[in-house]
């Protein structure tokens, strides 16, 4: 399954939520089929960063965005762009896991249900489980609820979740942070897998996680990209005085 | 748990005393009705067409009128008050006019349900030209359910958690799929008790349908939905104030069977809110 070159290209991007302004001039290239990774402390607006890339923010009253966000060389934020077919393209995981209270069958074929696909969803959720690691646990219940599940397999049943929509682009807000380390080290490996046929884009309050698993790095402080990145040169020799201070545990 | 001390005794007596108090006359009520009233009950009661001025025979015309009158309200008052408890709930946002709205609603749980009934005989029988008629008597108890069923029903699509909306919003479903697909499911068994709270509400009020639909005496069903009808609380208020030389078990018995019935409804109601609540919990 070869999928076309996703390329983020954000230009000037800030964002407000009201008065406040959560983000501040943002310019960066993301690569395609690569792990890139924001860290930063909390408020920092890497989340709001990384929803801005599926415009999930046009949900909060309030939100404004300026700039350019081009993906596959197409601005997401002009006028004639579908939203729902930007969030096809664009899959997200989010902070805790979030399966419907459908059965695992159900979950997984959500997305290609709501595009209008009803046949050969057997065969997708064999290979989307496969995919995300999670076959051999559920086969045998498929049609059990997906919150009998425990939170380790819940969060990849909705990275499978994300992966039946067929997107090019998936994005990770703090995926990891509601789990147990084994389960983290699973998402992890599942991450390592998925970055030959997907852009992986994860927020991570866990630095050793966006060291361990990711290929770029970007650092937020107060709604400003303090320094983007090869992870190695951001986790050893970083540029900036407050990456490093940051990295090494001074703040944050 | 055993209390201790005078002042621990002295307040579990009173929340106790309280309970005692609110439950006694309940339980009251039902002896009564049932100890007066179950030598009226029969099968002919129960499904004959009253004869000699209601004197004898049977209720059901009343049994059925007021079956078909809670019908066509819940069919009327639930797709609409589901409908504007989305609108409220999902689509409007939380400034002026919705509080406007939401007052206006308030407002109308408050008012007397004799208010709704000449409000039903002016706007549907009168103005609308429809009659007195099940319909028009549909129509009015409708009018005054809605409130409760908008209350109930966007309170239900409130609890449902936000994390689901981003969720089916992030798949690239759309907005009124991901209400469809998903928030109004697991909303549902609230939405239900909002139905229950109206159906029995409707089942049990005379007034809004006293001008409106309500027939005193009609020995045979409606014919349509623009015939009067007969129905059990009007029916108990007849033959408890109106005509004379009732025997008092038919009255106590119609009563009977009119608390029955709304119970029954209501029973029917709370076993598929809790099927619902189960299937979707396995």
């Amino acid at each position: 399954m070869e999928k076309t070159a996703c390329i983020i290209d954000v230009a000037r991007l800030n964002f407000y939520y009201g008065k406040f302004q959560a983000l501040k001039n943002i310019s960066l290239q993301l690569e395609s089929k690569k792990i890139t990774a924001f860290i930063g402390p909390s408020g920092c607006g890497k989340s709001t960063f990384l929803r801005t890339l599926n415009r999930m923010n046009d949900l909060i009253a309030g939100a404004r965005v300026e700039g350019k966000v081009l993906i596959d060389g197409r601005d997401i934020y002009a006028q004639d762009m579908d939203v729902v077919e930007l969030r096809r393209r664009v899959g997200m995981v989010f902070q805790r896991p979030n399966p419907f209270p459908m059965s695992i069958f159900d979950n997984i074929t959500y997305a290609p249900r709501m595009q209008g696909q009803h046949k050969g969803l057997d065969d997708l959720v064999e290979r989307t489980l496969v995919r995300a690691a999670l076959w051999d646990e559920v086969r045998d219940k498929l049609k059990s609820s997906a919150l009998s599940l425990s939170g380790g397999q819940q969060q990849r049943l909705c990275i499978a979740r994300a992966l039946a929509a067929d997107p090019g682009i998936l994005l990770m807000d703090e995926p990891c942070s509601a789990l147990d380390p084994v389960s983290t080290l699973r998402i992890e490996e599942l991450m390592q897998d998925l970055k030959n046929e997907y852009t992986i884009i994860i927020v991570t309050h866990n630095m050793q996680q966006a060291a361990r698993v990711s290929d770029y790095t970007g650092f937020f402080l107060s709604g400003e990209l303090i320094e983007f990145g090869d992870s190695n040169k951001i986790f050893t020799k970083p540029d900036d005085k407050r990456t490093e201070d940051y990295i090494t545990g001074r703040f944050g | 748990m055993r209390p201790r001390g005078i002042g621990e005794w002295l307040a579990y007596g009173l929340l106790y005393l309280s309970i005692v108090l609110v439950t006694l006359p309940v339980a009251a009520v039902l002896f009564i009705l049932v100890s007066r009233g179950y030598s009226a009950i029969s099968w002919e009661f129960l499904t004959a067409m009253p004869r000699m001025g209601m004197r004898a025979g049977g209720i059901f015309p009343a049994i059925m009128g007021t079956l078909l009158l809670v019908l066509g309200t819940v069919a009327i008052a639930l797709p609409l008050g589901v409908m504007a408890a989305i609108y409220l709930s999902e689509y409007a946002g939380r400034g002026r006019l919705n509080r406007l709205i939401h007052l206006a609603i308030v407002n109308l749980a408050g008012v007397p349900s004799v208010v709704y009934g000449l409000f039903g005989l002016g706007a549907f029988v009168l103005f609308l030209k429809i009659g007195v008629s099940l319909l028009a008597g549909c129509l009015t108890l409708a009018l005054m359910i809605l409130p409760v069923i908008i209350t109930a029903s966007e309170e239900a699509l409130q609890a449902v958690p936000q994390s689901f909306r981003e969720a089916s919003l992030a798949l690239g479903a759309t907005r009124w799929k991901t209400i469809w697909n998903v928030v109004l499911p697991s909303a549902l068994p609230g939405i239900l008790t909002g139905a229950i709270l109206g159906v029995g509400r409707a089942a049990g009020e005379t007034a809004p349908i006293l001008f409106t639909a309500a027939a005193f005496f009609l020995p045979r069903l409606p014919k349509s939905i623009f015939d009067q009808v007969m129905a059990l609380p009007y029916h108990l208020y007849i033959i408890a104030t109106q005509v004379p030389n009732i025997p008092q078990n038919v009255q106590y018995g119609t009563a009977l069977v009119l608390v029955a019935l709304v119970l029954l409804v209501n029973a029917s109601a709370i076993i598929l809110r809790s099927y619902i609540r189960r299937r979707r919990s396995w």
